[in-house]
């Protein structure tokens, strides 16, 4: 089964980080996959995911960034 | 080094830079304003024709010359746009009302601050409520939605205008309006403005400093990483300012300013506002242009129209206070930024009910079928 990833793309601060704040808040704990393709977002992205201890792991996809969460 | 001692260090760097600009000839409290000194340019072009506040301001052209060349070395330039372009305009518009009612940007507003000026905190105050408003926005859904990848040259078009206001800023031709009085003919030297906006231009980019993005980051998630440098710009500053004499610790008779802590408070709510929906304040967005951000770049034409237009129609503050227009015209911004605000997030929860943000992950070509980034 295809996992099924946020695509944050193009957006502008805060939404990626905003999204992915959500799904934390939703899911509490698991897996979130989240395609960026801006540093900003990238790094953002990562500090929330450290503060709240999630693992991260980042992944150069195409043009951007695959980033995987985990609780 | 890690980022949280980046942006310390550069906060620091900053506030010494403004306390100097300051001591060399720039008016007071103003070692850099974004939104003061994008009202010089837009003066000096003739696009208002208020005589004190007219000058090339070499800080901006720096901070965009070291953002941008900063971004190339490092890969951070990439050329995408498209991102609700016109309401980012009028959000631009709008916003520098508000900034030239409580006469400053976010960053004069610390620098005022920092030099004893307590009406800069009453603006912090409504800075707060107006990101805080925003947020509210961003936590229905606000989106100004997806930006996608653009053919290079749009990315150059916003460092080539810059270069050309350097040129005309280096030859000084008649057409070219410089003002011989009031804030606009008090600068420092042209070299050393110059080469501190690069100084912050550098820094900036690298460690994407806003402070619309420090408070926005503490309501939303509770992070204090952005207001790092923005507590080190004031520490720094406010020690500079000791240092050299220039911190007067009151309410009236503080410079460039006014003391109408209604239209202070309201200015900053709009600026704080507009600004959060932006996505950043004015440095933001002029760093972000030059990393090839055309939405930004817009932005600042936003900023600039909105700056002639308060001038031209004598909106803006000044020591003497707000004009009657100036409130009327903070009152018009709110609403307008109020109206996009709220329809944005109508429209998209009715658009969301039929197809979700979610996508499958397809290979990471969506909206990318312009040339590939660098």
């Amino acid at each position: 089964m295809m996992a099924e990833i946020k695509d944050a793309r193009g957006l502008a601060c805060p939404e990626p980080v905003l999204m992915v704040k959500n799904e934390i808040d939703k899911i509490g704990g698991g897996t979130i996959k989240v395609l960026v393709n801006t540093v900003a977002a990238k790094e953002n992205i990562s500090r929330l995911a450290g503060n709240q201890k999630w693992s991260v792991s980042i992944a150069e996809e195409g043009d951007g960034w695959l980033i995987t969460l985990t609780k | 080094m890690n980022n949280k001692a980046l942006i310390i260090i550069t906060g620091a760097i900053v506030g010494v830079l403004a306390v100097l600009l300051v001591k060399l000839g720039n008016p007071q409290n103003m070692g850099v304003c974004i939104a003061c000194f994008l009202r010089d340019i837009s003066g000096a072009l003739g696009l208002h024709q208020v005589n004190t506040v007219q000058y090339i301001r070499p800080e901006i052209l720096g901070l965009v010359i070291g953002a941008f060349a900063t971004a190339v070395v490092t890969r951070d330039f990439r050329v995408w746009g498209g991102s609700s372009t016109f309401t980012r305009f009028i959000l631009g518009f709008f916003v520098m009302f508000g900034m030239l009612v409580f006469l400053g940007c976010p960053l004069r507003m610390i620098l005022r601050m920092s030099a004893g000026d307590l009406n800069a905190l009453v603006g912090l105050l409504g800075l707060v409520a107006g990101v805080a408003l925003g947020a509210v926005f961003l936590r229905k859904g606000f989106t100004l939605g997806q930006a996608v990848i653009q053919n290079k040259s749009n990315g150059y078009m916003f460092p080539a205008i810059i270069l050309v206001l350097l040129i005309l800023l280096l030859t000084a031709p008649a057409f070219i309006f410089f003002s011989q009085q009031g804030p606009g003919s008090m600068h420092a030297p042209l070299a050393v403005s110059l080469g501190a906006g690069i100084v912050a231009g550098v820094l900036a980019q690298r460690t994407r400093l806003c402070l619309i993005g420090g408070i926005r980051d503490l309501i939303l998630f509770k992070e204090l990483y952005m207001l790092y440098g923005f507590i080190a710009i004031f520490v720094v500053a406010l020690v500079g300012n000791l240092v050299v004499g220039n911190f007067n610790l009151g309410l009236a008779g503080q410079p460039i300013a006014h003391n109408d802590g209604v239209w202070n408070f309201l200015g900053m709510v709009l600026a704080g506002f507009g600004s959060v929906l932006l996505g950043g304040c004015p440095l933001r967005q002029l760093i972000s242009a030059s990393e090839g951000n055309t939405d930004s770049a817009v932005t600042i034409a936003g900023l600039l129209a909105g700056a002639a237009f308060a001038h031209n129609f004598g909106l803006a503050a000044s020591a003497k206070g707000v004009p009657v227009p100036g409130q009327v015209a903070v009152v018009i911004g709110l609403i307008v930024v109020g109206a996009i605000a709220f329809w944005n997030v109508y429209f998209n929860l009715k658009t969301r009910k039929t197809s979700r943000r979610e996508v499958t992950y397809d290979g990471g070509n969506k909206g990318c079928e312009g040339p590939g980034l660098s």
